[in-house]
């Protein structure tokens, strides 16, 4: 089943259809990006492959995204220079830096 | 800070089927009401929910969750005696003389609302589990997918180990072969299935296996998942040496049940009970859903974890209750909130509610 051609942004659904919205650019880590304005920025990380959301500062473990919903902390990064934003519920927009903290 | 500050008479925090029914209903009964919720749209979980309801016509039957939140959003926007905050959250509960006072911010911006009655229908988070590396980016809560593959069209990867087979695990796994993503296995610590039959039946008939009895590890992984370690357990639900397999996922789906979420309650030293049938800590209430604050209701989730058709119901017995708090008892409203609980009752008949009525016969005894 795993696709030769995977793509994270699912094109085709039996019964959901996706309204493309406007793609913006936006930067991770300094390098540039694309999502659809006002998704939440979690997705857009990960419709771009990302996963690593932040390093832990002592034991270095990597964590990434969990809850969705604005209840776990699991996602917090730095977003235009404000820290300790939660992107599963923080909407995309055009030209936005995010770097993980 | 000034300028922010409001007086309502009855206020609802969350706006998911709990909240937004009993919103209509006190809208319905003649009164006024502020609903606030912390997304930017209504409908609590219930956006993310592609499967067809069950049940009656009044709840939505051969809907599906999204739909029913759009219809929800057209019937608010229809009662010009219903005012909807958006983006709003709640986030500090004070009591002073007879009025609640909540802590909301508005677009960033806080505010008080000072208000004689308050619904809390906050629904309710995901559990988590303990097991190795269960902190690796790639283990995700099943909503929380659910969230990404149905709200937003993302796949979070490939090739799913899914965790828990309750109603939820089930039909996010079924869920995520729509959206063409691979579910190597469903796996569950109990010897049995423990979700719905219909859900169960369709995942089988995909061919996906569901292994009872087993348990995950540990997680697999550098940077991600790359793949997960379960096993089988015994009858004490402990680990059997020898079992281990290793499955090649990219992602690991919890779906290991939800806590109610109680935050707002605890911060007024409301009583709460722990009974684990129906989800944790949830709060104490009576017959009307008053808690043991006059003058506060809970409604849906909240109150104890059980599914969208029964936090409607509540929500309007919960709103029934204050708008009669506020605006007086009639016999329409005595009528029809004995309507709303043989409702409930009905329901509650199935075999599957059994472990809910042994929770709320705890919570009744107080304890
Ligand atoms: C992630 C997840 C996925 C689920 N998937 C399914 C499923 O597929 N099928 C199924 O039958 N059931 C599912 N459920 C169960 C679901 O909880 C119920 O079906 C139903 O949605 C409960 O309704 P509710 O109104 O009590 O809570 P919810 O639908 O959770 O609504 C609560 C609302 O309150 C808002 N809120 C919470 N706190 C605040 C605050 N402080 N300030 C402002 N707003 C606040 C929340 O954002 C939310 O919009 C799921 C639950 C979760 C958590």
């Amino acid at each position: 089943m795993p696709k030769e051609n995977y793509n994270p942004r699912i094109e085709i659904h039996p019964i959901l259809n996706f309204e493309k919205k406007k793609l913006v650019k936006f930067y991770f880590e300094g390098k540039e990006y694309y999502g659809y304005e006002d998704e939440p920025i979690a997705c857009a990380l990960i419709a771009n492959g990302i996963k690593v959301f932040h390093i832990t500062k002592e034991k270095k473990r990597k964590r990434g995204f969990f809850c969705a919903i604005g209840r776990c902390s699991s996602c917090l990064m730095k977003v235009d220079g404000k820290k300790n934003v939660m992107v599963c519920i923080t909407r995309l927009k055009e030209g936005m830096k995010i770097e993980r903290q | 800070m000034k300028g922010n500050d409001i007086e309502r008479k009855i206020t609802i925090i969350g706006a998911g089927p709990a909240g937004l029914k009993a919103a209509i209903t006190i809208a319905d009964l003649g009164g006024e009401v502020l609903l606030v919720d912390e997304n930017p749209y209504v409908g609590g979980q219930l956006v993310k929910q592609t499967h067809k309801f069950f049940g009656s016509k009044e709840l939505y039957c051969g809907l599906r969750g999204f739909e029913i939140a759009k219809i929800f959003e057209e019937e608010i926007k229809k009662r010009s005696n219903i005012e909807l905050f958006l983006n709003a959250c709640a986030v500090g509960l004070y009591l002073e003389n007879n009025k609640k006072i909540v802590a909301l911010v508005k677009n960033e911006k806080l505010m008080k609302i000072t208000t004689d009655v308050l619904i809390i229908a906050t629904g309710a988070y995901e559990n988590f589990l303990l097991f190795e590396n269960n902190d690796l980016p790639g283990v995700y809560g099943a909503g929380a997918v659910q969230t990404l593959v149905n709200q937003y069209g993302v796949r979070p990867g490939k090739s799913c180990l899914m965790v828990g087979s309750g109603n939820i695990g089930l039909i996010v796994a079924y869920q995520l072969l729509q959206a063409d993503i691979e579910v190597k296995a469903v796996i569950e610590i109990l010897p049995k299935v423990t979700g719905w039959y219909v859900h169960y039946a369709k995942l089988k008939r995909c061919g996906v296996p569901i292994l009872t009895s087993h348990t995950i590890l540990k997680a697999i992984g550098k940077d991600e998942v790359e793949g997960a370690v379960i096993c089988k357990v015994n009858r004490n639900l402990k680990p059997i040496k020898g079992t281990e397999k290793r499955l090649k996922v990219d992602f690991i789906c919890l779906a290991v049940g939800l806590t109610p979420f109680t935050d707002l309650l605890w911060q007024i030293n409301a009583k709460l009970l722990y009974i684990p049938e129906l989800g944790g800590f949830v709060p104490y209430y009576d017959e009307n859903y008053e808690t043991s604050i006059p003058g506060i209701f809970v409604c849906g989730d909240v109150s104890g974890i059980e599914e969208a058709s029964t936090a409607m119901i509540e929500g309007e017995i919960a709103g029934i209750s204050a708008y009669e708090k506020i605006y007086g008892k009639r016999k329409e409203t005595e009528a029809l909130k004995e309507k709303k609980k043989k409702e409930l009752f009905a329901l509650r008949k199935g075999p599957h509610s059994k472990k809910i009525l042994i929770g709320l016969k705890k919570l009744k005894n107080g304890y």
